[in-house]
């Protein structure tokens, strides 16, 4: 019984605090939007030969930057995916790195 | 019946290779593409590179691209004499043709669009010199920045 008492004065407690995690709700949810190099740049040709423009999506441990992250759009995901192979092949970029 | 492709060959020659080597194998992909009746359109000599990773005893390799156009035929015999060479340790063919139309495609479209837009707008059709949105490339915080962000 006392206990329960206990545990509704707590849950009012969470009541009062809850309009401050609302808040904080809010601001984790305000992120500037991701938008895709490739659409942004009007970049057509995906090359397994450009280095340069692979690099960015390949970090240190050699692995493929998820879309999530980089906010690659899934067309171009898709193009990066096939070049990064390819060039992985030719030793032009790592497959893993310690 | 063969249908003729463009195909985009890229081989890695070992560091112990001398140049004449490099040269041989050159002249060997060029006999081999005028005996199936193709045409060597492009030939690029990235010269020497490190390796992203050892592939045996090799550090560095040299890279030589050549851009074919002729029948599958013909790759297949050039793939076989690659990877029977003891001197190329990595190749790899590509087909391009398509690739190279869907893309020349999408650049063309784009340029007339804008230049139809341009024009709608009382504007000369192409981008004037200094005109538009001058962005340098360290100002570009869209990538990188706020990774840490996303996680």
């Amino acid at each position: 019984m006392r206990e329960g008492r206990g545990r509704s004065s707590s849950s009012e407690g969470r009541g009062g605090r809850g309009g401050d995690k609302k808040d904080d709700k809010k601001r984790t949810l305000f992120r500037r939007r991701k938008v895709c190099k490739f659409c942004a740049d009007k970049i057509d040709d995906i090359n397994y030969k450009d280095v340069k423009l692979l690099g960015p999506f390949v970090p240190e441990r050699g692995k493929i930057l998820p879309r999530r992250i980089s906010g690659t759009c899934a067309t171009h995901q898709r193009k990066l995916q096939t070049a990064i192979k390819r060039a992985r092949q030719l030793a032009l970029i790592p497959y893993v790195t310690e | 019946m063969s249908q003729v492709r463009q195909y985009e060959l890229i081989y890695v020659v070992s560091s112990d290779a001398t140049d004449q080597q490099i040269a041989d194998l050159h002249t060997q992909v060029e006999e081999i593409t005028s005996r199936y009746s193709g045409t060597l359109d492009k030939t690029e000599n990235w010269g020497r590179r490190k390796l992203a990773y050892e592939i045996g005893p090799n550090k560095e390799g040299t890279y030589v691209l050549e851009v074919i156009t002729g029948s599958g035929e013909l790759m297949k015999e050039i793939d076989r004499r690659l990877r029977v060479s003891d001197q190329v340790i990595r190749h790899l063919t590509v087909r391009v043709d398509e690739e190279n139309r869907v893309i020349e495609r999408a650049r063309t479209l784009r340029k007339e669009d804008s230049q139809r837009r341009r024009v709608a707008r009382g504007l000369p059709p192409e981008r004037q010199p200094g005109e538009g949105p001058q962005r340098q490339d360290d100002d570009d915080d869209r990538f990188g920045a706020d990774v840490e962000d996303g996680m």
